[in-house]
């Protein structure tokens, strides 16, 4: 570990503060975390539950920050290490990973309605720029200040200059709705629950957007017109621009507003509080104010200490995102088990365990094609230029949230109308019990995994040094126990335990069916427990 | 609402109908908000099979053909041929829909002004303006909600499905969210087992889904411990219910071969043929609402050399469905909702590199309605001479969805059921902004 951030130190001053800051603040600040959460369930007199193993934290952690189940391999080599730091160690290796990134755009660009289509309407190229400068600017964990600025602020083309297309991806090009964006997505606020004033007030900064077609098809640029004025609609009258803390924001008229606006912005408490509180709502399932894009007076922090606690690290380590991501994985209230006690079975909002949640739907398709080795097509014919997703591409790295397939249409991929967190629904169906439990797409895919299933081909034995040509090698089995440990290591990222080894033996045995069968059956067993469909 | 709640306020259910009512069947998730039973009564229509035109049909070359617009506007169809109503004419390529022409209606005077497939698929689906700031639900999903579970519909096939891929372009379901989505069958229509995913799968035998089942069980090792947890509760009934389709009758719906081989061939071999016949299959079985995805209208180029084989397929799948459920007695209460998202350029584009292609055409298409209470043999509308424009009694995509809802018996002024509890209703006003061509008055009895 000590080596892969020495080389890291060349690479640049950026990652160099980064990581400076990680190796001395994690520890106490985690520590922080769990004395403010353990004095609350004090209070509350609810147990927490026992810390989770080596093996579920190796897998939550994998799903959790790059949306990728860990391979047979990992799981060995994780349950094997001897470290004395290990769970820290993986942490700081899974932030280098590339699915780091691919899978955070993901959930950015949810956010930000990434879609070629209806309603965002970004078109295909631009989606693609778009996606690409997100991922880009979590890849180098630019920091989030930095980040809100480039797309509140930035003006240009939407090829060309990617964020831009933030203006582009609202349903009405208009002051009110665009803010509406702007306060859900960096506040955190629905700005239908407030008073017209304080609506009108915060749309007026964004009623000189304009926007303009050039030569080229479909590209559009997006920019700072003072001719434009944001009217009141209801009067016609001009409309004092107002940050939504009620102050009146003067400035001269030549000044693009949407700078005035995000200048306020970032220095302001909500700024930094509704981030957190997304991180925090993403990796524990539930927001310390929930739903995590519903901040309002009458909907209080479950715990104010902790919200002001993260708030301030945010600040203090200059917006670092990933900051907030290792305080929060390396605490005890992160890494403990989803397994309730006596105390805490009906407790859903004090993190006194940790909390299940089925994988999203472009995890789940990702993790069953990394177990049987296959893959998924996505394509779009329409619009043009016609989209073609190459074939051993992962699902969470699909830019375009109009293209999709029923697979992840069932299992509640968002739509990107809104912008909301609830869009992504992780409630389970009958459908998608339907699916997981007999469809063909299933089982093809299991099947078509033999390495899994046990099987591989022999050659046949040399006589004389000979190649024997006319012998077609032979299917043969590997023994039903290391079948069933590969099964659940890629499975369920662990082994079986003795009474599962007792079951699956006896499928083997007295089921009937031929072992290949019978190996796909348990797979297909496997791919439908909870264990799998959940993280836990 | 949870369960418990919902328990509270139906009283004492048994565990089967906790299964039926909860989970909300098939393709539903856990629980809706409760319904007003006043927002649906009993209506003429009992169900929908909507034929989507997926690209956008040319109007001129379907249901509005104009043969004295010359030859840049018809290409080769300038023979358009009489149907069994006086009067009424229809594409040359159509002969089997021109003996059932008594059977449906044909608006030719519908209009939205948009050419983007994306936002005019959306208009004629949903009843709604764009940009308006929250994504509608189409009709689908509005019909799944009031004649689907939340209304007592208790069958165990799902009450919205969509013959075979969803239709993407946006969300069907808009803001009302996953629960009102369709079930798309995927699959081929048309092979000789007709794989509709996860409920019916070639090859493993009723004896081998029951082995699976209890090997899954007793390797359910995570979930034992967890016992109590709301979540894997409901991810239990969710099981439940999917074992009673996957074991029980109601996939052989799906599987056409015990009907008549002359009733197969008269609806076509073909994937739109095999979905019409199942169309009607799931209609006689009680799902209140299906679409048939059918794709391939798209015609920018080659335009004469596709419609000359589609239309044939069109034509017999279409009037076969028409005249099957007549038969039957089922069109009284179905309605047949045929068209896309617009119609085609009617000037053709005979330069490079269209080479003979129709463009995008919102400003005036074509629909048809029979069944569930829409009186046939009727034309509503006119275009003008070349098909350009709307001559006569415009009809808006929410005339049309809304004179629907009206047959179907839903009240379009209830609420929808809205994530941030806004009161929105199920058909726009004026109060939306909206041009209205009004509801289908003339052939609504």
């Amino acid at each position: 570990m000590k080596r892969a951030r020495l080389a890291k130190l060349v690479v640049g001053v950026v990652v160099l503060t980064a990581g400076l800051d990680s190796l001395a603040v994690p520890g106490k600040a985690s520590a922080k975390i769990d004395r403010l959460i353990l004095s609350k369930l004090d209070d509350l007199g609810i147990p927490p539950s026992d810390p989770c193993t080596d093996e579920v934290f190796l897998r939550r952690v994998y799903l959790d920050m790059i949306g990728t189940l860990p391979s047979a391999v990992e799981v060995r080599n994780f349950l094997e290490s001897k470290g004395s730091n290990k769970r820290g160690d993986l942490i700081e290796e899974l932030f280098d990973r590339s699915e780091f990134s691919s899978y955070w755009a993901l959930k950015w660009c949810d956010l930000l309605r990434v879609k070629a289509e209806f309603p965002s309407n970004l078109w295909p190229n631009a989606v693609q720029a778009y996606h690409r400068w997100v991922q880009t600017a979590l890849a180098c964990n630019m920091p989030y200040d930095h980040f809100a600025r480039e797309l509140l602020t930035s003006s240009g083309s939407n090829f060309r200059v990617a964020p831009v297309n933030f203006y582009r991806a609202v349903p009405k090009r208009e002051g009110e709705e665009i803010s509406q964006i702007v306060a859900l997505t960096f506040m955190g606020m629905r700005t239908d629950g407030w008073e017209r004033d304080k609506r009108l007030g915060m749309a007026a900064f964004f009623g000189n957007v304009g926007y303009k077609k050039t030569a080229e098809w479909k590209e559009e640029i997006v920019y700072f017109d003072p001719s434009k004025q944001f009217l009141n609609p209801e009067t016609n009258d001009p409309v004092v621009p107002r940050f939504p803390n009620g102050d009146a924001a003067t400035f001269p008229a030549d000044q693009d507003p949407r700078v005035v606006f995000t200048d306020w912005l970032v220095d302001s408490e909500i700024f930094a509080q509704s981030i957190v509180n997304r991180v925090w709502y993403w990796l524990m399932g539930r927001g310390i104010v929930h739903e995590p894009d519903d901040f309002r007076e009458d909907n209080p922090p479950q715990n104010q200490e902790l919200m002001n606690f993260l708030a301030r690290e945010f600040v203090s380590n200059d917006y670092d995102l990933r900051h907030i991501y290792r305080i929060i994985l390396n605490s005890k209230t992160y890494q403990r088990s989803s397994i309730h006690n006596e105390g805490n079975l009906s407790d859903e909002v004090n993190f006194s365990h940790y909390q299940v949640r089925r994988l999203d739907a472009e995890v789940l398709i990702d993790a069953i094609c990394q177990i049987t080795r296959t893959t998924e097509s996505y394509s779009s014919q329409i619009p043009e230029p016609f989209t073609f997703i190459p074939e051993n591409q992962r699902s969470i790295m699909l830019a375009d949230g109009s293209i999709t397939s029923p697979f992840l249409d069932l299992y509640g991929r968002p739509p990107r109308d809104s912008g909301y967190e609830s869009e992504r629904n992780n409630t389970p169906s009958s459908s998608q019990k339907l699916h997981l439990l007999n469809s063909t797409h299933i089982q093809l895919k299991i099947m078509k995994n033999q390495q899994l299933l046990g099987m591989y081909y022999q050659q046949p034995p040399n006589k004389g040094g000979k190649q024997q040509k006319n012998k077609k090698p032979k299917v043969a089995y590997r023994t039903p126990e290391k079948t069933l440990d590969r099964m659940y290591l890629s499975i369920l990222s662990r082994f079986p335990t003795q009474e599962e080894r007792e079951v699956a033996m006896m499928y083997f045995r007295e089921s009937k069916l031929n072992r290949r069968d019978a190996a796909t059956d348990i797979v297909w067993a496997l791919l439908n427990t909870k264990e799998f469909i959940y993280r836990h | 609402m949870n369960t418990q709640d919902y328990i509270n306020a139906f009283g004492n259910l048994t565990r089967r109908d906790m299964l039926r009512y909860s989970a909300a069947g098939i393709g539903g998730l856990a629980l809706g908000s409760p319904l007003q039973a006043s927002a649906v009564k009993p209506g003429k229509a009992k169900a929908v099979i909507q034929i989507w035109m997926w690209g956008g049909p040319s109007h001129l070359d379907t249901f509005d053909p104009k043969p004295e617009a010359g030859a840049d506007y018809c290409g080769p169809y300038t023979a358009p041929i009489a149907t069994n109503v006086d009067g009424i004419q229809i594409c040359q390529r159509l002969p089997l829909l021109a003996k059932q022409a008594d059977k449906y209606s044909i608006i030719r005077s519908m209009t939205h002004g948009v050419n983007g497939h994306e936002t005019a698929s959306y208009i004629t689906q949903t009843g709604r303006l764009a940009g308006t700031g929250d994504v509608f639900p189409c009709a689908g999903a509005v019909v799944s909600r009031f004649k689907g579970v939340d209304a007592g519909y208790k069958g165990l096939l799902p009450p919205y499905i969509v013959l075979t891929k969803p239709q993407g372009r946006f969300s069907e379901s808009g803001f009302m969210g996953l629960r009102y989505k369709p079930f798309a069958t995927g699959g081929k229509p048309s092979a000789s087992v007709f794989s509709v995913e996860g409920v019916v799968q070639k090859g493993i035998t009723q004896a081998r889904q029951q082995e699976r089942r209890q090997l899954l069980h007793d390797l359910e090792t995570y979930g034992r411990k967890m016992n109590g947890n709301s979540s894997f509760a409901k991810m239990d009934r969710c099981e439940e219910q999917a074992y009673e389709l996957i074991l029980g009758d109601a996939g052989k719906v799906f599987d056409v071969k015990t009907e008549d081989a002359n009733l197969r061939e008269r609806y076509g071999r073909s994937d739109f043929g095999a979905s019409c016949l199942i169309a009607r299959r799931l209609v006689e079985q009680g799902v209140p609402y299906v679409t048939i995805n059918y794709g391939g209208w798209d015609t920018h180029k080659k335009h004469f050399d596709i419609m000359s084989n589609k239309l044939t397929e069109l034509d017999r799948g279409f009037s076969t469905l028409l005249e099957d459920l007549a038969d039957r007695g089922l069109l009284e209460s179905t309605i047949v909702w045929w068209g896309g998202e617009f119609g085609r350029g009617p000037k053709i584009q005979w330069s490079a590199p269209w080479n003979g292609g129709r463009s995008h055409f919102g400003k005036c298409f074509t629909h048809v309605v029979a069944g569930g209470g829409f009186q046939g043999g009727q034309v509503i509308g006119a275009s003008n001479e070349k098909g350009m424009e709307v001559a006569d009694r415009p009809v808006y995509p929410w005339d049309l969805i809304g004179s629907m809802y009206e047959q179907l018996g839903i009240d379009t002024t209830a609420q929808l059921p809205h994530p941030q509890g806004l009161d929105v209703r199920v058909s726009p006003t004026e109060a939306d902004g909206m041009t209205f061509g009004g509801r289908l008055r003339e052939i609504m009895s």
